[in-house]
């Protein structure tokens, strides 16, 4: 069975201003009368209801149709009505316990949301973002059936998120692939293998947090000699990329060298006891800046690492999260490709319900709530297109939103948060900045741009 | 014997297409057939008054298609009779000899039509209407019918006389009961139903019954308890149904009125199962925890069918049947009339009432019982819900008495989450 796009409807972000409705019913009926939106918002004290076709995987509408005039599109997913079959005995209505099929008096039939062939009218005039149209479905449609590379039963933490990226990137890139895991919660789960063998089905090595890059720089140039292409991907943790396997992250980096480098940034090394890295950010409880009498936590913010690669004038840097997924394939996407040309240097952020202190089913919204709060910024860079920004960072949810689901930053003051909060105001205005060409590396990008075409001419 | 299939499926409209696809989310291999005693594709008897009246082509109606079967690695076996459930050595009989085993067996075999014990009635030509055989001979008599008496104002007498009346045909339609459709809607809402029919010159003849009947010429005279005669080219017997069961008469699975079935559809044998118009289930409102009903309707058919599937493949996310809700949509000459609920249980709380619109709600402590529309805007769906589930409308009463679609719709919208 196919997965689906869909619309999805957010009641705290609703101001009941009633367009969606007058949108469908002008799109729908010619008049923008709301009695006739297949979409209907209702105030309910301080929030708002929804009643709008579920489009149900498992409809009951359709199976409470004795004139086979209600059908689940294969395709799209969508329950199409068939005016020349139905018999208006409004049984549909019975199935339906969402309000989601309705009677229209002026049109003497029943009505239902198509989804205006996957370009709905009601999500396009909706400003809050209270409506919005889901097309991750996608991905599942594409990778679905693609090999999962990891052995199944790796020993991650319930609810790991880690987990979930080595598992999504790995059988995205495939299997021609060259696989190093260096010392941090990725093999820590098992994934480079036990008495022999090894938690991947690829090749997959164990090399030493200092030399994760120049070991896959040889591997990497060795094939190339025997004229085979293969992927050489690492997939390291924070630590181990932005500590002490800095210096030959930064060396095949500046190479040029062919390798896809993940950074799976869970803030800290938390397989060996949930010690400080240099991406733990400021305030943040880890066993080596403990709280208590006098500790509150680390007391320097967070070293931004993918700025960092994206100053070694590396093929592409891009820093993602599982909050986003559609975001992550295209970068994954992009990386792949760039790392046959160069240095590829993919950033994500991975929520550690373990290292962060939160219960484990969170771990997709403590995702979210980073992103949506800006404490972690989504972008991408490639020579030549500069620093592009991958969502509108304006009105963000509250920083404490995300703050307080963590236990890490259960303890912080108010000035802690206020320090936490310049920090993100300052990374924002700074990739902004670049974004919009005022860094003097951007200027100077867009004049080599302009030099360029004018050799070339 | 030939090897037995792992699920046979007696039946093939919504309470045994239900049950197939239900087996198949949780067991898409295990081998399948399902029969049917009709030649056609399947169909919903609901649809059959609209074949009556050409509004839907007999070969337009088919819920499923052979290719759907196919997909769904099922066998359709059609035209085939099962005339005999031998429970004791796991297999069926059929009309043409042949035999089919089973390990696990749902009969979905809905009802057939009751026929009134009135003198002289076998003796006359009369239709009535069940499948599409029925719906597809009444289509055909029209054009010569000028006059035509249905006997019954049920549902199914209603519908048919709509259509015949649609289709030019002087109909009058008799009723034992006071009123029409009793069972679902009070002697106001039927009133609004009862002028509907009147205008469009139906005669309606309530409290009567029909004391004999005898063929005239090509149609038939139809004496009446009060005296009177009626003469017409047709009759149409829709004075009810009742559980199609005679293949399973020396089965040993207990029957009453219909096929008994617990709370998951099993009849008293381990490996049968019963679902729909056929099955006497639960009741939603009942005091009893034994009490079983027949709850004749469609979306209960389909209720049935999915719980008995479930439970056939071991579905371990089935939910035991909540209990029969009586409910009905019923559009007549272009009007609407939704009845969820029972009327006679709680007090009604709200009754609004003119000539072209109405409104009943009716409450027992907070809870709904029954929700009664003609032409009044609501979501039954939503409505059963709040009645299966019990929800306390007490601190929403007002509002919900108010504006009963906006507010449920708000309950609900609440409740998924
Ligand atoms: C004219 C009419 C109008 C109706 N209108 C409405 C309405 O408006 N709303 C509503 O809710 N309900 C309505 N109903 C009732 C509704 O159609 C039934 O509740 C529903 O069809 C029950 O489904 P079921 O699967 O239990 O049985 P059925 O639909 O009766 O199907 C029984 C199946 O079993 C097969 N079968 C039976 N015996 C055998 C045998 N011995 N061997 C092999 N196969 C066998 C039949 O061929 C058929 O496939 C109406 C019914 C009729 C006749």
């Amino acid at each position: 069975m196919p997965a689906y796009n869909t619309i999805a409807f957010r009641p705290e972000l609703c101001n009941g201003c009633g367009d969606c409705m007058r949108s469908c019913a002008s799109v729908k009926t010619g008049s923008a009368d709301p009695a006739n939106s297949r979409i209907q918002i209702a105030a309910d004290d301080g929030s708002y209801a929804l009643a709008l076709c579920r489009q149900c995987a498992d409809p009951k509408c359709v199976a409470s149709c004795p004139a086979a005039a209600l059908d689940k599109h294969g395709d799209d997913g969508v329950i199409a009505w068939d005016g020349s079959k139905c018999v208006n005995c409004l049984l549909c209505t019975v199935g339906c316990a969402y309000g989601g099929i309705v009677y229209n008096a002026a049109e003497r039939h029943v009505v239902k949301c198509d989804t205006c062939d996957g370009d709905p009218a009601c999500v396009k005039v909706c400003d809050t973002g209270a409506l919005r149209y889901i097309t991750t479905a996608r991905i599942y449609n594409e990778v679905g059936d693609l090999e999962d590379l990891f052995a199944p039963g790796l020993s991650g933490c319930q609810g790991c998120n880690t987990e979930l990226v080595m598992r999504h990137t790995l059988r995205r890139i495939g299997p021609d692939t060259v696989l190093a895991t260096p010392p941090g919660c990725i093999p820590g789960m098992g994934a480079v293998g036990y008495n022999g063998l090894t938690g991947t089905k690829v090749p997959v090595f164990h090399p030493l947090l200092t030399n994760t890059a120049s070991m896959l720089t040889g591997i990497k140039r060795q094939y190339r000699r025997l004229g085979r292409e293969v992927n050489a991907v690492a997939l390291a943790g924070d630590g181990g990329a932005a500590d002490v396997g800095f210096q030959s992250l930064s060396g095949a980096a500046e190479r040029g060298e062919q390798i896809l480098f993940i950074c799976v940034d869970n803030e800290g090394y938390m397989n060996t006891g949930m010690q400080r890295s240099s991406c733990t950010p400021f305030g943040a409880w880890t066993s080596t800046t403990p709280v208590g009498e006098r500790g509150r936590g680390k007391t320097q913010d967070a070293k931004n690492l993918p700025v960092l690669m994206m100053m070694h004038n590396c093929e592409y840097v891009a820093t993602a999260s599982t909050g986003f997924m559609e975001d992550l394939y295209a970068k994954l996407d992009r990386a792949i490709d760039a790392s046959k040309r160069g240095f590829a240097y993919l950033h994500i952020y991975s929520p550690c319900t373990t290292g962060w202190r939160f219960p484990s089913q969170d771990n997709m919204e403590v995702a979210r709530k980073a992103v949506e709060s800006n404490f972690v910024l989504l972008w991408e860079f490639a020579p030549g297109e500069g620093l592009r920004l991958s969502r509108d960072p304006g009105r963000p949810v509250a920083i404490t939103e995300y703050l307080r689901v963590l236990g890490k930053f259960r303890h912080l003051a108010d000035e802690d948060v206020r320090h936490i909060q310049g920090t993100v105001n300052r990374n924002l205005r700074f990739i902004e900045g670049l974004a919009g060409g005022q860094h003097p590396a951007m200027a100077s990008l867009a004049a080599d741009r302009a030099d360029q075409a004018g050799t070339q001419r | 014997m030939p090897v037995p299939n792992r699920y046979v499926i007696v039946g093939a409209s919504h309470a045994g297409l239900e049950a197939l696809r239900a087996i198949r989310m949780q067991d898409a291999e295990g081998s399948l057939a399902m029969i049917t005693r009709d030649d056609a594709l399947p169909y919903s008897p609901t649809v059959l008054p609209y074949v009556v009246s050409g509004r839907s082509a007999p070969e337009r109606v088919a819920l499923k298609d052979e290719a759907w079967f196919a997909e769904q690695k099922a066998q359709l076996l059609r035209g085939r009779t099962v005339t005999a459930v031998e429970a004791t050595a796991n297999q069926l009989r059929l009309d043409d000899g042949s035999l089919i085993g089973y390990e696990r067996l749902l009969l979905a075999t809905g009802a057939a039509p009751q026929l009134p014990p009135i003198p002289g009635l076998r003796g006359v030509k009369f239709h009535v209407l069940r499948r599409l055989d029925d719906a597809i001979g009444l289509h055909a008599a029209l054009p010569s019918v000028k006059q035509a008496v249905v006997l019954g104002a049920g549902l199914i007498g209603m519908h048919a006389a709509e259509n015949l009346a649609k289709a030019g045909v002087q109909v009058t339609l008799v009723e034992l009961q006071p009123r029409v459709l009793a069972g679902y809607f009070d002697a106001d809402a039927a009133a609004i139903i009862e002028s509907a029919f009147s205008d469009r010159g139906v005669r309606l003849l309530l409290g009567r019954r029909a004391a004999g009947v005898a063929a005239d010429g090509a149609g038939i005279r139809l004496q009446l308890d009060d005296g009177s005669e009626l003469t017409a080219g047709l009759l149409l017997v829709a004075t009810g149904v009742a559980p199609a069961m005679e293949c399973i008469a020396d089965s040993g699975i207990a029957t009453d009125r219909g096929i008994l079935v617990d709370e998951r559809m099993q009849t008293s044998v381990g490996n049968v199962w019963a679902a729909g118009d056929v099955a006497q289930a639960r009741d939603f409102y009942g005091t009893d925890a034994g009490a079983r009903i027949i709850n004749g309707i469609l979306p209960d058919a389909v209720e049935q069918g999915r719980i008995a599937g479930q439970a056939m493949a071991g579905d371990p996310a089935l939910r035991p049947y909540p209990g029969g809700v009586p409910l009905n949509t019923y559009t007549f000459f272009g009007q609407q009339a939704v009845s969820v609920g029972r009327q006679d249980i709680g007090e009604t709380v709200l009754r609004e009432a003119d000539r072209a619109r109405y409104l009943k709600i009716v409450m027992q402590q907070d809870q709904l019982t029954g929700i009664f529309g003609i032409n009044a805007p609501f979501d039954p769906g939503i409505m059963w819900e709040l009645i299966l589930r019990r929800i306390d409308l007490g601190p929403l009463r007002a509002a919900f008495l108010a504006d009963p679609q906006t507010v449920a719709r708000r309950i609900m919208s609440r409740s998924w989450r």
